[in-house]
């Protein structure tokens, strides 16, 4: 069946009522009734829930064949837990049929990319599927098709009952003995536990892993006590330099530092940049930098912040350090600023990855969001954008927070180059659609600035401020004039990965890459 | 040779506030220079290239030349100094491939420009361009290039102006780059005059120290206010502050529309000199107010129906 961004979802995957995607808000106002986990009461009073190993922890959590099991990505590459506890349930146990679900998976699994390999993973749910899991996924080595949601759309699918997590496994900075836990206060810190907490109440069983035990109370923690099973206190939970870099630093590029200027002008030209407006942008070059050139705008206009939404780096803790933005509402941090910038200001706040962007909720933060910054790997002449699959058709990114953040805007600005290296950004179709392009509202390249043009409201307001936008057919021509059209990719029928919309519809389906045939 | 040129005729009196010098051998520099909206791009085949890379530049040159569209911004190549054998192989790949324009380092007399010209024209006929195409201007870079400046200046037909360049001048003088521009006073309002007298450019240095934001724009005001007609950059990030600048003011051009709206009136009425927003006015005002609002509109900045 078609679906709303034109893309051919095969019937076989319709059953159990799941439905193609309708449109951004075509499931507002439907009724949900919000799933429950199954908990063992902790009645009597107990002197801690440590466990000397997580080996212990799994011998507590009734481990078994098709277990679905779950992890946070708040340590990011530097992750320890979820290889170790995957290694355990393996080696140990024996488990079997293994069902993994986290917030993002990366270069700090490759273990599980074995045993994806060797069948004894068989699903993956999660936003981010980089590395070789991802290689591994669109290689076609899963019995079923990952899914790959948003995030927003993962804590809607666990409240819906959709995502039913057996035993998550949430490492913490910081623990006490009863599994009050937090993201700060240890010996490597990683900020808000934004992520961690919808699964630290959704799951049947929650065993915290941290190498910091601290004395009970620990609060104001982020996972709290009356939610968590077990403790585990290990020698370490992550590798620092991989958990954030020190600070994310501007660009110094001269065109990312041209798109960041020209994006802010834009920002700037719009009725919502007033006294109060609220800010979110991405972490890579361009976006990162949008934050330098805001802060001109907001001087010369003497206009501030109200709040800005994250995904947080050192520059939007600077702004507020200097006055201009009055709150930060954090999900997940960036750099080592951010991380301590969380720690010690109290206008720096956690809020959970639910909390943040969840559709299901009865209106989450990206709701109130003006501007959202954002970087693509491709985008079409719809405005679709693909954050997901690389030009070679391989899973390698993450929507994360992209497809929430655009839905629910109400200025979506599109970042990127025209062309990567041989690659044209701008093109006809997107290789995988994982925003809509009706969610999208403007595009900014290094050869010029698109509107969508269902923003006639924004295209007469870059007109009055004199700011050149052209149309995005003419980029995508500009592009392939200068790199060429790509030969479309070769795939098998397999599909090996479902794209969810934020409200849980079939956006896109990624299918097995098939060995390129030069015929 | 000739049909390979896509560029149109290059045009000696266009704005040129801004020159941003690229090394030539750097295709990820080139190959889209004009995105960052700079008026003139200068393709260097001297300093920044080194002395056993001279043929791979030329080469890149070439190519970048008569392959990229650089749509409106002017491409003038920097060719290397007479007093090397590089240069009269940069004038002939320049002028096979359809650059605008050369700039001649290390300038220093009227026969320099003659001897330029000539090479540049004996490459115009073996290639089958047309003869006179290809403009030139000068590097001044030397006292001696700015006491001759008027005379290198009217050297030839072919000369759209003259730039200093004060990274080798203020050598030659024994002095620093200075807060006010000091050291550079004298030879600038030389440079000027000359340039004026001749009705040619004049078009200052670099800057060279990127990360000094309030040093930067300190020179621009005060070049600006002298009357150079633009700046070499090295950096896209130089761009706009020289823009913004190098444009008349909203009032400046308010003003002017004022007297040219004004001119006619008084004109027929036989009045020679009256008063604009308190300000007397005589005929020398009506070409001042027309070159503003000219200006203006080439930089963007006019909104108004003259």
């Amino acid at each position: 069946m078609i679906n709303a961004v034109g893309r051919d979802i095969p019937d076989y995957l319709l059953a159990d009522g799941k439905e193609v995607y309708q449109g951004r808000f075509a499931k507002d106002g439907q009724l949900v009734k919000r799933d429950s986990p199954t908990c063992v009461m902790h009645e009597k009073p107990v002197a801690d829930k440590l466990c000397a190993s997580i080996r212990e922890a799994c011998e507590h959590c009734d481990v078994h064949d098709g277990m679905t099991i779950s992890f946070h990505s708040e340590f990011r590459n530097g992750d320890y837990t979820a290889s170790q506890v995957v290694k355990v349930l393996v080696e140990d146990f024996g488990v079997r049929d293994l069902h993994v679900a986290a917030t993002s998976l990366g270069d700090a699994h490759d273990l599980l990319a074995d045993y994806i390999e060797q069948g004894i993973i068989t699903h993956i749910e999660s936003s981010g599927v980089r590395g070789r899991i991802g290689e591994a996924i669109s290689h076609g080595k899963l019995k079923e098709p990952a899914i790959i949601r948003s995030h927003g759309g993962r804590p809607r699918a666990m409240m819906a009952g959709e995502l039913h997590v057996d035993v998550t496994f949430l490492a913490a900075s910081t623990s006490d003995k009863a599994g009050n836990a937090s993201g700060v206060g240890g010996k490597n810190n990683c900020g808000s536990l934004g992520f961690a907490i919808p699964d630290s109440q959704y799951a049947d069983k929650v065993v915290i892993i941290t190498d910091t035990l601290v004395d009970f109370p620990n609060v104001p923690a982020s996972i709290k006590c009356e939610d968590v099973d077990y403790v585990v206190v290990v020698d370490e939970i992550g590798d620092p330099k991989r958990i954030a870099s020190k600070e994310a630093r501007f660009t110094q590029d001269p065109r990312e530092l041209m798109m960041a200027k020209n994006a802010a002008d834009v920002i700037a030209a719009l009725p919502y940049f007033k006294n109060g407006f609220s800010f979110q942008t991405g972490v890579g070059g361009p976006s990162l930098a949008v934050n330098r050139f805001l802060e001109d705008h907001m001087r010369e206009k003497n206009i501030k912040m109200g709040f800005a939404l994250g995904g947080v780096s050192g520059a939007i803790c600077n702004l507020l350090d200097k006055g201009l933005v009055g709150k930060i509402i954090d999900v997940q941090d960036f750099d080592q600023t951010a991380i301590n910038h969380l720690a010690n200001n109290p206008n720096h706040v956690e809020m959970s990855q639910s909390e943040y962007a969840n559709p299901g909720s009865k209106g989450s933060f990206v709701n109130y969001l003006d501007y959202m910054v954002l970087s693509a790997l491709e985008i079409d002449t719809k405005f679709n954008v693909n954050v997901v699959t690389g030009s070679d058709g391989v899973v390698r990114g993450a929507p994360g927070g992209h497809p929430d953040t655009a839905a629910t805007s109400k200025c979506c600005i599109i970042v990127t180059p025209l062309v990567r290296g041989r690659m044209p950004v701008v093109c006809k179709d997107v290789t995988t659609v994982t925003t809509p392009g009706e969610c999208v509202d403007v595009l900014v390249t290094d050869y010029g600035t698109a509107v969508n043009p269902a923003r006639t409201d924004i295209i007469e307001c870059l007109d009055a401020a004199g700011i050149p936008h052209v149309s995005i057919e003419s980029l995508q021509e500009k592009a392939y004039s200068i790199v060429g059209e790509p030969d479309p990719l070769q795939w098998e029928d397999k599909v090996v990965a479902i794209v969810e919309a934020r409200d849980g519809t079939i956006l896109d389906v990624i299918r097995q890459i098939k060995p390129y045939d030069f015929e | 040779m000739a049909d390979k040129i896509t560029r149109p005729r290059p045009k000696k009196d266009r704005l040129r506030r801004t020159m941003m010098f690229m090394n030539a051998q750097r295709p990820g520099l080139i190959k889209d220079a004009y995105i960052y909206g700079v008026d003139s791009i200068i393709l260097d085949l001297e300093d920044a290239v080194a002395v056993n890379q001279k043929d791979a530049a030329r080469f890149s040159l070439y190519h970048a030349l008569t392959t990229i569209d650089y749509g409106d911004t002017e491409v003038i190549v920097r060719i290397n100094g007479l007093d090397t054998e590089y240069w009269q192989e940069d004038v002939r790949v320049c002028v096979a491939g359809g650059a605008d324009g050369i700039r001649i380092a290390k300038c220093e007399s009227a026969d320099m420009v003659r001897q330029v010209e000539a090479a540049v024209e004996a490459a115009e006929r073996e290639f089958g361009v047309e003869v006179g195409r290809t403009l030139l201007m000068a590097a001044l870079e030397s006292p001696l290039g700015i006491m001759n400046a008027y005379e290198i200046c009217t050297a030839s037909d072919r000369m759209l102006g003259c730039a200093i360049s004060g990274g080798d001048f203020r050598q030659s003088m024994h002095v620093q780059i200075e807060p006010d521009g000091i050291e550079m006073q004298a030879a600038r309002s030389q440079m000027l005059l000359a340039a004026r007298a001749a009705g040619v450019q004049c078009l200052d240095t670099m800057f060279p120290n990127l990360d000094d934001e309030e040093g930067f724009r300190r020179e621009v005001d005060l070049v600006a206010r002298m009357g150079f007609d633009g700046k070499s950059v090295i950096n896209p990030k130089q761009i706009a502050y020289i823009h913004e600048k190098f444009a008349p003011t909203q009032k400046q051009i308010a003003h002017a529309e004022n007297i040219a709206r004004s001119c006619r009136a008084q004109s027929e009425a036989g009045i020679g000199v009256y008063v604009v927003d308190g300000k007397m006015v005589d005929p020398p005002f009506y070409k001042e107010a027309e070159r503003i609002i000219e200006l203006a509109k080439k930089c963007g900045v006019y909104h108004g129906d003259l």
